[in-house]
């Protein structure tokens, strides 16, 4: 449906600045200028550079969500300059002052621009992202099947934006993280079936401490990208495949939390905490607690354990005896397990390639307006 | 009305103050809980990232088994991360006729998921559901002065279309209206949307722990009284665990931090001991203003531990 475009009117920006070579520490910048509502921050904040302030930094090529190189946050949140509308944006902010500063978890350069290749780019190169052929290389092209490379199409739709690792929480608390866009780069070439090192990829993925197993699961990155790449569901897919496929017991614990949380609810139906822990230290059976590492680790959480006993808060026995669903249920779950986990193949149903069901999709006429039609 | 009640494991396990005070509230707002007592764990994100279609198919049951309740309206969870989970499954199952009906066929017992269940969180009911106007009615003991930093967990935030919000639905905003409807003063910190850690609290300890005291620093110094958070994962890791994240970041932290539920139970009159307060590894009486604030009563005997 065409959008009547609505005439010019004033939006205000509140720009971050700031020149690490001026000496003096970051200040806020207002600017209002006018524009339609349907044009884009980034056009706004040329607009301002243009006619107020020519000292404006920002970084920006293509102006269509292409390049990549507009991430800023608009009001808080990570996006494309070029992507975002001027009324959206308005109607985001708090104060009807719509607030551009630059990516954070980068350093910054100057205004809105930050430093891409001490962090982004960096992280980038630390995951071999180009393809290692599989040996002999074939006189002419490889030959794949036609759908096997559907998997990776996901994290082929990245622009290198940095939004996501703007956004990484992680990040925020372990510079060293390989971070979403990495680790979604990675798994382009793990799910690429002319790759020849990808046992070689997942077990460096997993076992890196700032690899696979230190994202936090937080969605961020998700809702952080302008591409819908989804970064963090790459990575759980890294994980699927490092653990079930490549079998790496990962030094992480990464492999092992996860085996034992699956085998805690065939066994019980439901989550039982106190095995978890040392057993995802110490390996998946009941005498997981007593190797090294989930010994050293049950006395390193004593003293939250002893607290947590003497509030009540855990019972001895809630700790020693699991909960459990009643038997006929818990038999049904273990049926489940043994039906899906039996199979050869695992069913994966990606919404970014299979897509909603038409029926699922709102309708394009409004009704009132069908039945008028129709009368 | 009558809910099909899923409270998930750990409100029964390392947190049983919040299945406890929920118990204790649902009457007070005329919410019938019909628990889910055959349904498995949600999976958390963890099965799923083992098996999609395993961790598709335990749900699958917990909502058809959610479906045969008679007379629920919906289906409701205590958890944050039981409705990131379950809904990130939901949006699968519901997005394809073909797909529902591969995990439909790993079913038995004449279960089987109908597309489109309502599964929604305490917080989202209470706003959506019963209204911030109804729910300030039954206010009998409103938290003034009570300084009160709201922490959501990721899991009933992002992502944001999975979960059904937009500026119509501000579901990312509840816990401050919440806050707001029951007396008490909303403080805004930079935490309050962010990851507690929980998630790799034993893959990496050290940036786990790093986010908790984070937090819990910032609210700290935006002169918080205490958090209330819906997601008992979040709990463990900002109340369990502080002692360590305290060590983590070098500082003293101190910060309360209630269930949802046990906020919401306090203004409706319950005693901190029906709510299960004295259960928490920070006591709530530690930083509170005695002469002004509700949760005063804590620590008093007559009101009891």
């Amino acid at each position: 449906m065409a959008e009547e475009h609505k005439p010019p009117q004033d939006f205000t920006l509140r720009i971050r600045r700031y020149d690490p070579d001026a000496g003096s520490g970051a200040y806020w910048d207002e600017h209002t200028i006018q524009l339609e509502p349907h044009r884009s921050v980034l056009e706004a904040i040329l607009q301002a550079k243009a006619r107020f302030d020519g000292s404006i930094g920002i970084r920006c090529s293509c102006r269509a969500a292409i390049c990549g190189s507009c991430g800023v946050r608009i009001n808080g949140e990570p996006g494309l300059a070029c992507h975002t509308h001027l009324d959206k944006a308005q109607a985001g902010s708090k104060d009807g002052v719509i607030k551009v500063e630059p990516m954070g978890n980068m350093p910054v350069i100057k205004d809105l621009i930050v430093d891409m290749d001490a962090v982004h780019w960096k992280k980038i190169r630390r995951v071999t992202p180009w393809l290692i052929n599989k040996q002999p290389i074939p006189e002419r092209e490889y030959i794949v099947d036609a759908t096997a490379m559907v998997d990776v199409t996901q994290s082929m739709a990245c622009i290198q934006c940095g939004a996501c690792v703007s956004d990484c929480l992680s990040m925020e608390v372990d510079p060293e993280f390989i971070g979403p866009a990495a680790l979604a780069k990675a798994y382009r070439f793990v799910g690429d079936p002319r790759d020849a090192e990808q046992h070689e990829r997942l077990k460096h993925l997993a076992e890196d401490p700032a690899g696979i197993y230190d994202c936090t699961h937080c969605f961020k990155c998700i809702e952080a990208c302008p591409k819908g790449v989804a970064p963090m569901s790459q990575i759980m897919r890294l994980r699927r495949r490092a653990g079930s496929d490549a079998k790496v017991n990962d030094r992480n614990n990464g492999h092992r939390h996860e085996k034992a949380f699956t085998t805690l609810i065939k066994d019980n139906g439901l989550l039982w905490e106190a095995e978890l822990l040392p057993r995802s230290y110490g390996g998946d059976s009941w005498f997981g607690k007593f190797a090294p590492a989930a010994a050293g680790e049950l006395v390193s959480s004593l003293p939250a354990i002893t607290t947590a006993l003497l509030r009540r808060k855990v019972t001895p026995m809630g700790a020693l005896k699991p909960h459990k669903i009643p038997k006929d249920d818990l038999k049904d779950v273990q049926r489940i397990y043994k039906d899906v986990e039996g199979r050869d193949e695992r069913v994966e149903f990606n919404l970014y390639i299979s897509g909603v069901d038409e029926d699922n999709e709102p309708p394009t006429v409004e009704e009132p307006a069908a039945e008028e039609a129709t009368s | 009305m009558k809910v099909a009640y899923w409270p998930g494991c750990v409100s029964r396990g390392f947190t049983p103050e919040l299945h406890g005070s929920m118990a204790q509230v649902a009457p007070l707002l005329d919410i019938e809980l019909v628990p889910l007592d055959r349904a498995s764990c949600c999976g958390a994100g963890v099965i799923a990232e083992h098996n999609q279609e395993l961790a598709d198919t335990l749900n699958a049951r917990t909502f058809a088994l959610a479906q045969q309740v008679e007379g629920a309206e919906l289906m409701m969870n205590i958890c944050s991360t039981c409705q990131g989970a379950q809904s990130e499954c939901q949006e699968r199952l519901d997005a394809s006729a073909e797909y529902r009906d591969i995990i439909n066929a790993n079913l038995e017992g004449g279960l089987s998921y109908e597309k489109g269940l309502t599964n929604k969180n305490f917080l989202w009911l209470l706003v959506e559901e019963i209204g911030l106007d109804a729910l300030k009615e039954k206010v009998t003991r409103p938290l003034t002065n009570l300084k009160v930093g709201p922490f959501y967990g990721c899991y009933i935030v992002r992502p944001t279309p999975r979960l059904g919000i937009d500026a119509e639905t501000p579901r990312d905003q509840y816990l401050d209206q919440v806050i707001d409807a029951l007396g008490g003063t909303v403080i805004d910190y930079a935490g309050s949307h962010k990851c507690c850690g929980f998630p790799i609290i034993t893959m990496n300890k050290q940036a786990s722990l790093a986010q908790a005291g984070r937090h819990l620093g910032d609210a700290v110094d935006a002169d918080a009284d205490c958090l209330v958070t819906p997601c008992p994962l979040c709990h463990l890791n900002l109340d369990l665990q502080q002692p360590l994240a305290e060590k983590v970041v070098g500082r003293q932290l101190n910060m309360p931090v209630l269930h949802l539920p046990q906020l919401v139970g306090l203004a409706l009159g319950l005693t901190p001991k029906e709510l299960g307060l004295a259960r928490h590894v920070v006591k709530p009486t530690a930083v509170v203003d005695w002469t002004t604030s509700v949760v005063a009563g804590v620590g008093d005997s007559a009101g009891g531990w």
